[in-house]
Formats: C-alpha cells, sequence, structure tokens
C-alpha cells in the first residue's frame, strides 16, 4: 500500500529513549486526530517493542534502534521497530504471554500487549541478525465511534 | 516517574507520578524496598491517579511489590489508575491475583 506521510528516526537502545519514542510517535499519529484512548493503545504498543530492543537487542553493546513510521491509506498508523541485534531463537516461544529472559524486572507481557492494542502484529528475527516488529492500528472516525 | 510515600497505621502508600516504563522502573524497586523495609507495613497501597502512562514494566513492579508483601504476610493493592495505565492491568491479567480500583471501593 501506498504511503501518504512517512518519518523515520534512529537512535541509541538507551532506555531514557524509550519516552522519546513514544513521543515521536504520538506526534506523527496526531495528524490522524486519534482519540486519547487510540493514542494510549499506541503509546504503550511502541513503548513495549522499544523496551524490548533496548533490554534484549544488544546485550554487550550500545546499539541502534530503528523506527519507522507510515501513514497506509486514509485512516491506518504502521509502526516498525528494528535492531540490529542478536535476534530472538524462537519467536513464537517469546511472543507467548509470561514468557521473559529478563528476569523478574520483566513482566513477559509485551507482545501480548502489542497484539492485543494493535490491529496487526508481526514479528520477524534472525539469530545474530537482528529483530523486526512492525504494528498497525486503523485510527477510526469519529462518526464510527458512537 | 516521581515516587512520593505516605505512612500511616500500618498502611504504606506510594503515589507514582509521571511516567512508569522500563527506564522509570530501572531504580524505583530500590527505594520501594527500603521503605517497606523501613516501615514493615500491613498494607501496600500503589496509589496511581497522578500515573499518566504504564506499560508491562509497570506490571512487572506492581507484581514484585505484590510479591514483597506476600512474603511478609501483607497485602498490596492498585488504586484510581487512570484509563491508559488501567487498559495494561486490564490486558495483563493481574486484577486476578490483587485488587484494582477506586480508593472508595478497594478494600479499606
Amino acid at each position: 500500500m501506498k504511503s501518504k506521510n512517512y518519518a523515520k528516526f534512529e537512535f541509541p537502545a538507551k532506555s531514557c529513549n524509550e519516552a522519546f519514542a513514544r513521543s515521536c510517535v504520538a506526534a506523527f499519529a496526531a495528524q490522524l486526530d486519534p482519540t486519547i484512548d487510540e493514542l494510549g493503545d499506541i503509546k504503550t504498543s511502541v513503548s513495549e517493542a522499544v523496551t524490548n530492543a533496548v533490554v534484549h537487542a544488544y546485550p554487550s553493546t550500545l546499539g541502534t534502534i530503528y523506527l519507522k513510521l507510515r501513514i497506509l491509506g486514509e485512516d491506518t498508523i504502521e509502526i516498525t521497530v528494528k535492531d540490529r541485534g542478536k535476534g530472538i531463537e524462537d519467536v513464537k516461544m517469546a511472543m507467548e504471554p509470561l514468557f521473559t529472559t529478563g528476569g523478574d524486572d520483566r513482566s513477559g507481557m509485551g507482545f501480548t500487549i502489542m497484539d492485543s492494542f494493535m490491529d496487526k502484529m508481526k514479528v520477524t528475527s534472525r539469530p545474530g541478525k537482528g529483530t523486526s516488529v512492525v504494528m498497525c492500528r486503523r485510527i477510526r472516525a469519529k462518526n464510527e465511534l458512537e | 516517574m516521581k515516587i512520593f510515600s505516605a505512612y500511616k497505621e500500618g498502611r504504606l502508600t506510594l503515589y507514582l507520578h509521571g511516567e512508569l516504563d522500563h527506564h522509570g522502573v530501572k531504580n524505583s524497586m530500590d527505594l520501594i524496598d527500603k521503605l517497606i523495609d523501613e516501615f514493615m507495613p500491613k498494607d501496600c497501597i500503589v496509589e496511581l491517579s497522578k500515573l499518566n502512562f504504564m506499560d508491562s514494566s509497570g506490571i512487572a513492579l506492581i507484581l514484585k511489590i505484590h510479591k514483597r508483601m506476600n512474603q511478609r504476610g501483607g497485602r498490596a493493592w492498585v488504586e484510581n489508575a487512570d484509563s491508559q495505565p488501567l487498559r495494561v492491568i486490564d490486558a495483563s491479567g493481574i486484577d486476578r491475583i490483587m485488587k484494582v480500583g477506586l480508593s472508595k471501593e478497594v478494600m479499606k
């Protein structure tokens, strides 16, 4: 699908950039005039994806996270969060609710939340090459909400 | 994120302000552990009325507080979560293991 607008960001995989990434996406999504709840869902999903990259992708180096945003059609935002880190051995297992390799600092709910808060979510990963999470959310027109 | 705390009659209230994400959680648990050790409360309330944003990192933090309080034979619950944190709480299912509600209705 042809995109009507896009933005790209890249930043080091530092935890202070989790809030930065959420703000970038919120500012870009504003052109679709989302409700506060829709924006909350999108920000939460971005936070989960970026946090995963910060926590897991680069265990021994400070790598880069790539954030790509596109508007698809009239009303859909597509968000891609990509890293060139260590990758995920078993994506299916990583997506299981409560699965985590991050100890009790992590809830293991990240993918579950992305999956339920966004309309579509796809994770592709190659061990040693990196991980990419692509998520879409359609913003409903205000007259659809009643 | 900022944490404010109040203690009264066996009840420790933790007021979480701002945005609770992985970055915010990183240094908070040490402080919360210290407060629990110091006051040894019977109840610990996680008060979220001033929390604008929370992701699953917040769930991990709340679960940790719940576990700590359980180990000491105490209770923990969540009060006054706004709509975005509440959606994350609902999606996580933690309301099945601990109470979540408005301060008026949660146990007194």
